[in-house]
C-alpha cells in the first residue's frame, strides 16, 4: 500500500539551549568583531583589521592564555593523527589509493600502509602493484587510521591492524565532522543488534554486527550473503535516529545513538524522519542525556 | 545524471532489502519521501512553488505573457517549459555541465503535457489567431537528492494550480481595430484547472522488483526506469523508459499498474495540501527559503 505524506513547511523554531555547561559560548559570524584588545595573538579562523581581531569563519569563540581562534561549526574535516576514518577510495594510483574522507584534499593511503594478504611482512613488489586493484577498487569504502597530516593538510592512512580494512555489506551516512565526538574507541558494537563506526571525517557506518572473528581475514574477504531482515530493521532504524540526531544538531556518540534508538522504538522506522516524530525523539534522548550527567 | 559511487558490497545491501521490501531508510517499495509543497514564494511571477522531497529541491515559476497563438492551434494558447540546473545542487552543473539534463527534463515535459487534455488552453485564447496567454513554466533545481522527474512534475502542477492571469477585455473600436483592456481590479484574475494535469510517477527497476522515489543511491543501483505520467483519475497519459538496462514485458506491465495506484495516491495527497494552504489565505506564515 503507497504511503505518501505531503504537508506545508513549517517554520524552524529555535530550541532552547541545553543548561550551559561552563557560561555561554560566544557565537560569532564572519565578519563579527571578537575584540578590541591588541594584546591577543590571532588563530585560526581570525583576521586583523584597523586593530581589531575579526572572525572569518561562523562558529564559537576559543581562547587559550593570550590566543583567541574561531572553531568553525560546519567545515571540512581536519585530520589529526591518531584519528578513525572511513573513506572512499576514488582513484587507484601506481603505489597508493586516492581516498575521499570530505576534507579539502583527497588522503592518501600507500600501499606500504597496508595488510598483505596473509600477514605477511615484506617489501612490495611489482606484482603487488599490479593487484592492488584486486584488493581496492574505486568506489571501496575502508576504515583507517591517519598515520601522518602532510604540510598543505593531506591526509596519509594507514590500514596495519586487523580491525581496519574494507568495508562489506552496510549503510553510509555522511555528516559533519563537527557533530561526532572525539571518544577512546570509534568502533561500537551497540547492544540492539547491530555495529556502527563513528569517523572523525563525519562518515558514519553502520553494519551488522559479524558473527566470529575471522583472525586472518582483517578485512579482506567481503561477506556477501543476504543480511537477515531482523538486522535490516535494526541498521535502518539506527540509520534515520543517526539522521534525526544530527537535523537537531546533537552530538553522535555511542550513548546518545543508543538512547535515540530506544526512544524511536514505538515508531515505525520510516515516520521517524517526520519531522513531529523526530522533534519528539531528540527531546527525548537530550532528556535522558542531561539526566545521565547531572 | 547526477550519481554517486557505490561499492559493490553497498550495492548488494540495498538489491537484497528492496527485494525484503524493507529499503535502506525503512520505508517500502511503494513509499514516498516526506514532501513540502509551498505556493507563492516568487513574488514577481504569476505563480510559483517550491517542492522539497527528501534532499531534492525543486523551485518552479510560471510568467503569464500575452503572445500569437501558434499557427496550426489558432485558438489556443501554449506552454513553455525551460529547465535550469543551478550550480547550487551539484559542482557537475557548472558552466554549461547541467545543460544536457535540463534538455532532457524539459523535452519531458512537453511529452507529458503533449495531452490535449492536461490544461484547458482554449481558456486562455483571447482573441483567435492574434492574442492568446503564453505560459512560461520555468523551473530551478536547488538540490538533486534523486527522483528528479517526479518531485519537478509535483511542482509544476502546484505552480499552475498556483497561476494567477489577469483577466482582459477586447474591445472593438469603431475603424475595428482591436484594443485589449486590463481590468483595474488586480485581483480579477482566471485560474486553471488542474485537475487533470498529470503528475509523473518514476518507477526504478532494483533487482526483481520496482521502486518508487529512488534516492540517488537506489539509482545507482537500478539499471531500467519507468517514467509515466498519471492522472488523478488514474489515466496514463506518457511513458518513457530511461537507463542502460532492460525491461521485461511483464515488469512493465506491473510497473503500470504500480504507477497508476501511486500516481492516485500521490494526486490526493498533492490536492488536499493545496486545498489546506489555500482555506488558511492570507493567515498563512510564509516560510519561504530563510524559515
Amino acid at each position: 500500500m503507497a504511503a505518501i505524506t505531503m504537508r506545508l513547511p513549517v517554520a524552524r523554531r529555535a530550541v532552547g539551549p541545553s543548561a550551559p555547561r561552563g557560561g555561554e559560548k560566544h557565537l560569532v559570524a564572519p565578519g563579527d568583531t571578537i575584540t578590541t584588545d591588541t594584546g591577543y595573538m590571532r588563530g585560526h579562523g581570525t583576521y586583523v583589521d584597523e586593530e581589531k581581531l575579526i572572525a572569518s569563519v561562523a562558529g564559537a569563540v576559543e581562547r587559550v592564555n593570550k590566543l583567541v581562534c574561531v572553531k568553525a561549526l560546519k567545515a571540512r574535516y581536519n585530520g589529526e593523527v591518531g584519528d578513525i576514518v572511513v573513506g572512499r577510495i576514488t582513484e587507484v594510483q601506481q603505489k597508493r589509493w586516492k581516498v575521499e574522507t570530505n576534507s579539502r584534499l583527497d588522503s592518501v593511503l600507500l600501499l606500504s600502509s597496508v595488510n598483505l594478504p596473509g600477514g605477511e611482512l615484506r617489501r612490495r613488489s611489482a606484482e603487488d602493484e599490479l593487484a592492488m586493484r584486486d584488493y581496492l577498487q574505486e568506489g571501496d569504502l575502508i576504515s583507517a587510521e591517519v598515520q601522518s597530516v602532510f604540510s598543505d593538510g593531506a591526509v596519509s592512512l594507514h590500514t596495519r591492524s586487523l580491525k581496519y580494512g574494507k568495508l562489506a555489506q552496510g549503510v553510509l551516512v555522511q555528516v559533519s565532522p563537527s557533530l561526532v565526538k572525539r571518544q577512546k574507541t570509534h568502533f561500537h558494537d551497540l547492544p540492539c543488534g547491530a555495529s556502527v563506526i563513528l569517523g572523525n571525517n563525519g562518515f558514519i557506518w553502520i553494519y551488522p554486527t559479524p558473527e566470529q572473528k575471522d583472525e586472518e581475514a582483517g578485512g579482506f574477504t567481503t561477506n556477501l550473503e543476504p543480511v537477515p531482515l531482523s538486522d535490516r530493521e535494526v541498521i535502518s532504524r539506527l540509520r534515520n535516529c543517526i539522521v534525526a540526531l544530527v537535523n537537531q544538531k546533537l552530538m553522535l556518540f555511542d550513548t546518545s545513538i543508543l538512547y535515540c534508538y530506544e526512544a524511536s522504538l514505538p515508531h515505525q522506522i520510516k515516520d521517524i524522519l517526520k519531522p513531529e516524530v523526530e522533534e519528539e525523539i531528540v527531546l527525548e534522548t537530550r532528556q535522558k542525556l542531561l539526566d545521565l550527567e547531572g | 545524471m547526477v550519481s554517486v559511487v557505490l561499492s559493490e558490497a553497498e550495492k548488494l545491501y540495498i538489491v537484497h532489502g528492496v527485494q525484503e521490501d524493507l529499503r535502506v531508510d525503512g520505508r517500502g517499495c511503494e513509499d514516498y519521501r516526506c514532501a513540502e509543497v509551498e505556493t507563492d514564494v516568487v513574488s514577481n511571477t504569476s505563480g510559483s512553488a517550491r517542492v522539497k522531497l527528501g534532499h531534492t529541491d525543486i523551485l518552479v515559476g510560471v510568467k503569464a505573457e500575452m503572445g500569437t497563438p501558434k499557427l496550426e492551434k489558432p485558438d489556443e494558447g501554449y506552454l513553455e517549459f525551460f529547465v535550469d540546473c543551478s550550480a547550487n545542487a551539484t559542482p557537475e552543473f557548472e558552466g554549461r555541465g547541467g545543460e544536457e539534463l535540463g534538455t532532457e527534463l524539459a523535452n519531458t515535459l512537453y511529452r507529458v503535457f503533449s495531452s490535449e487534455s492536461s490544461v484547458d488552453l482554449k481558456s486562455l485564447c483571447i482573441n483567435p489567431r492574434e492574442h492568446c496567454w503564453v505560459l512560461y513554466v520555468d523551473v530551478l533545481l536547488l538540490e538533486c537528492g534523486g527522483n528528479l522527474f517526479d518531485a519537478i512534475s509535483i511542482a509544476v502542477k502546484a505552480a499552475l494550480f498556483n497561476t494567477r492571469i489577469p483577466k482582459v477585455r477586447v474591445l472593438e473600436d469603431e475603424e475595428g481595430s482591436k484594443e485589449i483592456e486590463l481590468s483595474d481590479d488586480p485581483y480579477d484574475c482566471i485560474r486553471l484547472n488542474v485537475d487533470d494535469v498529470p503528475c509523473i510517477v518514476t518507477l526504478s527497476k532494483i533487482g526483481y522488483r520496482h521502486v518508487v522515489d529512488a534516492t540517488l543511491q537506489e539509482e545507482a543501483c537500478s539499471l531500467a526506469s519507468l517514467l509515466i505520467s498519471v492522472t488523478s483519475k488514474g489515466a496514463l497519459t506518457s511513458m518513457k523508459k530511461v537507463g542502460k538496462g532492460s525491461l521485461d514485458p511483464e515488469s512493465i506491465f506491473e510497473m503500470m499498474e504500480t504507477g497508476k495506484r501511486v500516481g492516485k495516491s500521490l494526486h490526493i495527497a498533492l490536492q488536499k495540501t493545496l486545498d489546506e494552504e489555500e482555506s488558511l489565505g492570507t493567515s498563512r506564515q510564509k516560510v519561504g527559503f530563510l524559515g
